[in-house]
């Protein structure tokens, strides 16, 4: 006779084994790094702390980043509805292609990206000459973090909105438009409500990329201090000083924008599952 | 006795799935695990395989304890109600599978396995399909070759979930009927679990009618359907119509019908509940026998052969469901709106709870 | 209607295609604007990338090229991103597989916790990420002196840039596998076990075929990634030509140096298989919206 098993056991073999190593790895390769940089900052005094995080030119940096990263991924917000739109709803040559081509930012190397980016926009390049002759300058200004920080987050949005447009039933535009409601009071009153959670989530997802976003930036910033710099690119160059409590200061704080925008992302999803499960 | 299920009870956090369930399956019998939705039966057949485990209680196999044999040295043959079809091997693969995992050792050669596995498509009907993948077959055919797969291993046991319950009606009925002569055919020990009644009733040898992972009875079809042992059983083998009864010297009283209730005889003065099926009523145009309901006739339905009608008598707020022949109802010559009289035929009187 | 067409002049059924609008449509200019206007961003942000890495690795011709990408410091970039990739890529597939494995066939408590941490490293900036093993095993960091003692190198050498990459493709495999199985159920596992199959023989047999393009596109994806990535490696490597620098790297490198047709060129191969990476993964859609449809 076997009593109340201590743990609900399963048929399928291979828990332990495959728990085990999974949890071994995390530990080693994830949690005790990350705790060992938590536990790094948290043994430097708070007025050290505070000196490093308060500097004016990594103040200047985080309102860089954190502002850019915003434009990026409402830009983003607004093309990628579009694009998963056009690509649910309409047909036009190529369109598996450029379907593909969506996650190109996503498999690209951050580095070709940004001197692809840089080359393009260079006031002598393919494009940025011509944005010369209206005197708008994109390589080597604020304009062009944006830039990069919306081509790194092009996928997420397009990718996060197109399955739920491609599930949307049909019935529900049909019963709007049949209740007498017009093309563009059906799109805002039944259809956006409906895309909203995907798209905050898409949107978060971009701006958690784009903050801590380093390779592609770098070549099109020009990353010149108070002006052009983001927070990553001061963590490397103090870390090539050897400044590692400046370092491990900032980043912590980047490290905690991180777990904040991890738990803003997961609450998404989880509000947009409970709302939209059947 | 070939299987023995003593005292197994599972539970899921707070639900409770099997109950202090205690059975014996008959050897080379067909036994049906009958009940709604929650009550338990693909629990209880998912732990007689091994896949789930019990909290406590006792499976034997032909007298052997197999409460903790893992699932794959049990040698059960089990059934999954949506196939578990492995959809990247042909048909041949699938049935081949369990022969071809076999360690070396007790590994029949590939020929053996040949004539085997293509021995089993045909007892299945469908050796045309060997070579065919998963997806390329009916649903009904994917159940036959999950069958067919289940069969290879040459199980102890055979048990099925819901076998059926992914078919549509037609294909059901058939297969449900094949069923039945296949294992007139192989005799090999069975289980299968079903919501439905008309399958239990139709395919197996023993019914065992389970509910909130208890068993409520068990028997052949006949006695279960014919002396239901309780009002659960009563209700769950097909419509009934129930009525408050008052049950006075052996007799129960439902308005002014008295029905002879011998089995309660020694009960005086009681509250209970009558249980009369809608075929088992006689229906008559005129009062011409003694012991009969007046009642109006408020809908006619004619569904293929029989006609089902609905009765509003003069006391109750319910309605009476009444099913009889076209031919009968057509001689009777009762239209919608007709007074006309319903006598009992069978009934089955239980008291009300304490 | 379309039973007596045959017979009756076509005039007389009107055509209606023109007129008739079905509720879930928009008008004609709108549908093609909106094509329009998401053709020209993805043009400008997706394609025109593309064409100038591609131009500008081949602008001077296919030797240029060839002398570019085999001239011995790209050549060793180019070794050194493989080695890395070989490490990387098997453990973080072990992983995927054994996590995805324990998550989606077992309920157990702090389930999602486990997939959140899982998620963790996507989220850290690749910065941080490399931050994180310098403060570790840097020279100045906590295991410096006891690493040097022992004479041993991680931070400026191989074993630092591997295990960033590893961390920072950790999630990869396992995002892939974890809804796949999900979805799969573990119905078929359990009847491969009834059939007296063993656990190894039903996870080769059963588990594996059916996970194969998640799989594969699990394994193509991290692998494009471990071999692109830079910000992390950026720190701990140090940039020693020849030595210590990853293709991405010596990209830079080369940029810095304004050598633009070498840097392109080495680019071009890193493209090649970011291109090879989002065909696979279309191409593996494709395969489960067919099965799917089945």
């Amino acid at each position: 006779m076997i009593h109340a098993a201590s743990r609900q056991r399963n048929v399928i073999p291979g828990f332990t084994l495959t728990m085990g190593f999974s949890l071994l790895y995390l530990t080693l390769l994830f949690l005790i790094p990350v705790g060992g940089l938590l536990l790094y900052t948290s043994l430097m005094s708070w007025e050290e702390f505070w000196r490093a995080v308060s500097h004016p030119q990594v103040v200047a940096s985080y309102k860089l980043s954190f502002t850019a990263s915003l434009i990026a991924a409402s830009i983003n917000l607004v093309f990628g509805l579009l694009v998963a739109w056009v690509l649910v709803r309409y047909q036009f040559p190529f369109k598996r292609i450029v379907d593909a081509l969506i996650d190109l930012p996503f498999a690209l190397p951050t580095a070709v990206a940004g001197i692809a980016l840089v080359t393009l926009y260079a006031s002598t390049g393919w494009v940025g000459q011509y944005l010369n002759l209206f005197g708008i300058r994109i390589a080597y200004t604020q304009l062009g973090v944006v830039l990069a920080l919306t081509y790194i987050g092009l996928p997420f949005v397009v990718r996060t909105v197109q399955p739920v447009l491609e599930d949307f039933e049909a019935e529900l535009e049909e019963a709007s438009s049949a209740l007498g409601a017009s093309r563009l009071t059906t799109l805002c009153r039944v259809i956006f409500p409906t895309l909203l959670p995907a798209l905050l989530t898409g949107f978060a997802l971009a701006f958690a990329r784009a903050l801590g976003e380093y390779g592609s930036v770098v070549f099109i910033s020009g990353n010149l201090p108070y002006k052009t710099e983001i927070t990553p690119l001061l963590i490397v160059a103090k870390a090539e000083q050897y400044d590692y409590n400046g370092a491990a200061a900032i980043g912590t704080v980047m490290l905690l924008a991180a777990f904040v925008m991890l738990l803003i992302i997961n609450f998404l999803q989880w509000w947009s599952s409970r709302r939209f499960s059947h | 006795m070939s299987i023995r299920i003593h005292q197994i009870n599972k539970r899921f956090k707070d639900f409770v799935a099997v109950d202090n369930v205690t059975l014996e399956l008959p050897e080379g019998e067909l036994t049906a695990l009958l009940g709604p939705s929650g009550s338990g039966k693909t629990t209880l057949l998912r732990i007689i395989a091994g896949l789930e485990q019990p909290d406590s209680g006792r499976i034997e196999f032909y007298g052997e304890d197999a409460t903790h044999q893992h699932v794959s040295d049990r040698g059960v043959g089990f059934v999954f109600q949506h196939y578990a079809l492995f959809k990247h091997m042909t048909v041949y693969e699938n049935v081949a599978y369990g022969l071809t995992v076999k360690p070396r050792r007790f590994r029949p050669s590939k020929d053996e396995i040949r004539k085997k596995v293509m021995r089993l498509l045909e007892l299945v009907q469908l050796d045309w399909t060997a070579h065919r993948y998963p997806s390329q077959l009916s649903g009904g055919q994917r159940q036959r070759i999950a069958l067919a797969r289940a069969l290879a291993v040459e199980p102890k046991v055979l048990l099925l979930d819901e076998p059926f319950g992914a078919l549509d009606a037609k294909v059901r009925a058939e297969l449900r009927r094949w069923l039945r002569r296949l294992h007139d055919e192989i005799h090999v020990t069975s289980v299968f679990v079903t919501h439905d009644q008309e399958e239990a009733l139709e395919v197996s040898d023993r019914v065992v009618v389970m509910n909130q992972g208890r068993v409520e009875q068990e028997g052949t079809p006949e006695e279960v359907y014919d002396h239901p042992a309780n009002p659960f059983v009563y209700q769950f083998l097909g419509n009934v119509n129930r009525f408050h009864t008052h049950i006075e010297s052996g007799h129960a009283r439902i308005g002014n019908l008295s029905i002879p209730a011998p089995e309660l005889t020694d009960v005086d003065q009681k509250s209970g509940l009558t249980y009369i099926r809608p075929h088992d009523f006689e229906v008559l145009a005129e009062k011409s026998a003694e012991n009969a309901i007046h009642a109006v006739i408020e809908t006619v339905l004619v569904v293929g052969p029989t006609v089902r009608l609905e009765l509003r008598t003069d006391s109750a707020d319910e309605l009476i469901h009444v099913e009889l022949p076209k031919h009968r109802f057509r001689e009777l010559g009762l239209l919608q709106g007709d007074d006309a009289w319903l006598k009992p035929l069978n009934s089955r009187i239980f008291l009300a709870s304490a | 209607m379309s039973s007596t067409s045959t017979s009756v002049p076509l005039l007389s059924t009107p055509d209606l295609s023109h007129t008739w609008k079905r509720a879930t449509d928009e008008p004609d200019w709108v549908r093609r604007s909106l094509i329009t206007i998401a053709l020209v961003f993805l043009g400008l942000f997706l394609v025109l990338p593309l064409a100038v890495v591609l131009y500008s690795a081949f602008e001077q011709g296919l030797g240029v090229w060839y002398a570019a990408i085999t001239e011995p410091d790209a050549a060793a970039s180019i070794r050194l991103t493989l080695l890395v990739v070989v490490f990387v890529v098997p453990i973080n597939v072990i992983f995927g597989v054994a996590v995805a494995w324990a998550i989606t066939k077992f309920e157990f408590p702090g389930k999602p916790l486990l997939l959140a941490i899982i998620d963790m490293p996507f989220a850290i900036s690749p910065v941080v990420v490399g931050l994180i093993f310098v403060i570790l095993f840097g020279s100045q960091g906590w295991l410096g002196n006891w690493l040097s003692a022992h004479d041993m190198r991680i931070i400026f050498a191989v074993p630092g840039i591997i295990i960033v990459i590893a961390f920072g493709t950790l999630p990869f495999v396992a995002r892939e596998l974890i809804p796949l199985m999900q979805q799969q159920g573990k119905q078929e596992e359990e009847a491969s076990l009834t059939l007296g199959a063993s656990g190894w023989k039903t996870f080769w047999y059963v588990t594996l075929p059916n996970i194969k393009w998640g799989l594969i596109y699990g394994v193509i994806l991290c692998n494009a990634r471990a071999m692109g990535e830079f910000g992390a490696v950026a720190i701990v490597s140090g940039r020693i030509r020849g030595e210590t620098n990853t293709m991405p790297l010596h990209i830079e490198v080369l940029y810095n140096e304004y050598m633009f047709t070498a840097a392109f060129a080495v680019s071009s191969i890193l493209t090649g298989l970011a291109l090879v990476t989002i065909a696979i993964k279309s191409t593996v859609e494709w395969f489960e919206s067919r099965h799917n449809a089945e």
